[in-house]
């Protein structure tokens, strides 16, 4: 899909979420100088496309008890991979599962799932959970800790003037 | 962004089923939250303050879309070093110091700082990749996603 300049507008008006108001479509488009029937057509248009992945509420996991979080890794059989990582991302404690490419001999992972609990020892049994689900597939795995944030900064959009 | 846990008793039975049914999608009709709420007996007015409320709280973070940067046309890497302890500060500096790293951790492993690059276009990637190369003398594994799996999170109800 072409983003045209408007859509650009609505994305930089909406990444911050949505006023929480009756209308909220009808709210933005007042922002910006268009109808909320267009507002509506052009979120429509993004979601089918796959530019919005989708409309929804954002958890906030330290808030909601869920203080550990470890990236665990697998090597899974490539003829599984895709049916076994649909699987491991269906668990409710994985937030994000991705499939990558092994970076052997260094690393030879190609599932990435991020497990969240209250406890490292909880993300531990879910870890063994997701062992269970993947072994006649899976060779080895590791999790790994994240000990430090070093930076982070948010998604920033190209200025549409730039 | 609150980083600490809400006591228990801070959500009720319905915060919960808003904050599941929430990460499933949202209505694109004139008044969303009315369609919303019905699914969950609730009404407009009454959805809205629930949200209201947890997002004072800071039990969700935000509501609206959630963009896919890649499918706008960037492109994102995820990437990894090995660096020796003793020189884990002085490449910190240097790997932050380029505006392409969103973000970077430290991790529990030989494999012990993690970060996403994000570019414009592919050869970004690898130009930068290859630029922290040259600067660090370390290589830069490179991960790019190849397929995502997501369903969400869910409190217990």
């Amino acid at each position: 899909m072409n983003m045209d300049a408007t859509d650009r507008r609505l994305i930089a008006a909406t990444q911050g979420g949505f006023p929480l108001a009756p209308a909220p479509y009808a709210e933005v488009a007042s922002w910006l100088g268009l109808t909320e029937d267009e507002v509506i057509t052009r979120l429509g248009k993004m979601l089918d496309s796959g530019i919005i992945r989708r409309i929804a509420v954002a958890p906030n996991h330290y808030a909601l008890g869920m203080m550990a979080n470890g990236m665990s890794v697998w090597d899974v059989d490539d003829a599984h991979a895709i049916e076994m990582g649909a699987k491991v991302g269906a668990l409710e404690f994985v937030s994000h599962c991705y499939l990558r490419p092994r970076a052997l001999p260094d690393w030879p992972y190609n599932l990435f799932a991020m497990i969240h609990g209250a406890t490292r020892d909880e993300v531990e049994v879910k870890r063994r959970e997701i062992s269970r689900l993947l072994e006649p597939f899976c060779h080895s795995n590791d999790i790994l800790y994240s000990t430090r944030i070093l930076k982070k900064t948010g998604l920033r959009l190209t200025d549409p003037g730039a | 962004m609150r980083r600490t846990p809400l006591p228990p008793d801070a959500l009720d039975s319905t915060d919960r089923a808003i904050i599941n049914a929430l990460q499933e999608g949202f209505p694109l009709l004139p008044r969303p939250f009315a369609a919303a709420g019905a699914a969950l007996n609730l009404s407009e007015d009454s959805l809205i303050s629930h949200l209201r409320h947890l997002r004072e709280i800071g039990a969700i973070t935000r509501f609206g879309p959630f963009f896919d940067a890649e499918a706008m046309g960037g492109a994102f890497c995820l990437c990894a070093m090995a660096v020796p302890e003793e020189r884990f500060d002085a490449v910190v500096t240097l790997v932050n110091a380029h505006a392409e790293v969103a973000h970077n951790y430290e991790r529990s492993h030989r494999l012990n700082m993690w970060f996403v690059l994000a570019c414009e276009t592919p050869d970004g990637i690898a130009r930068v990749a290859d630029r922290i190369e040259q600067e660090t003398g370390l290589t830069v594994l490179r991960f790019p996603k190849l397929k995502e799996f997501f369903i969400g999170f869910r409190v217990a109800a």
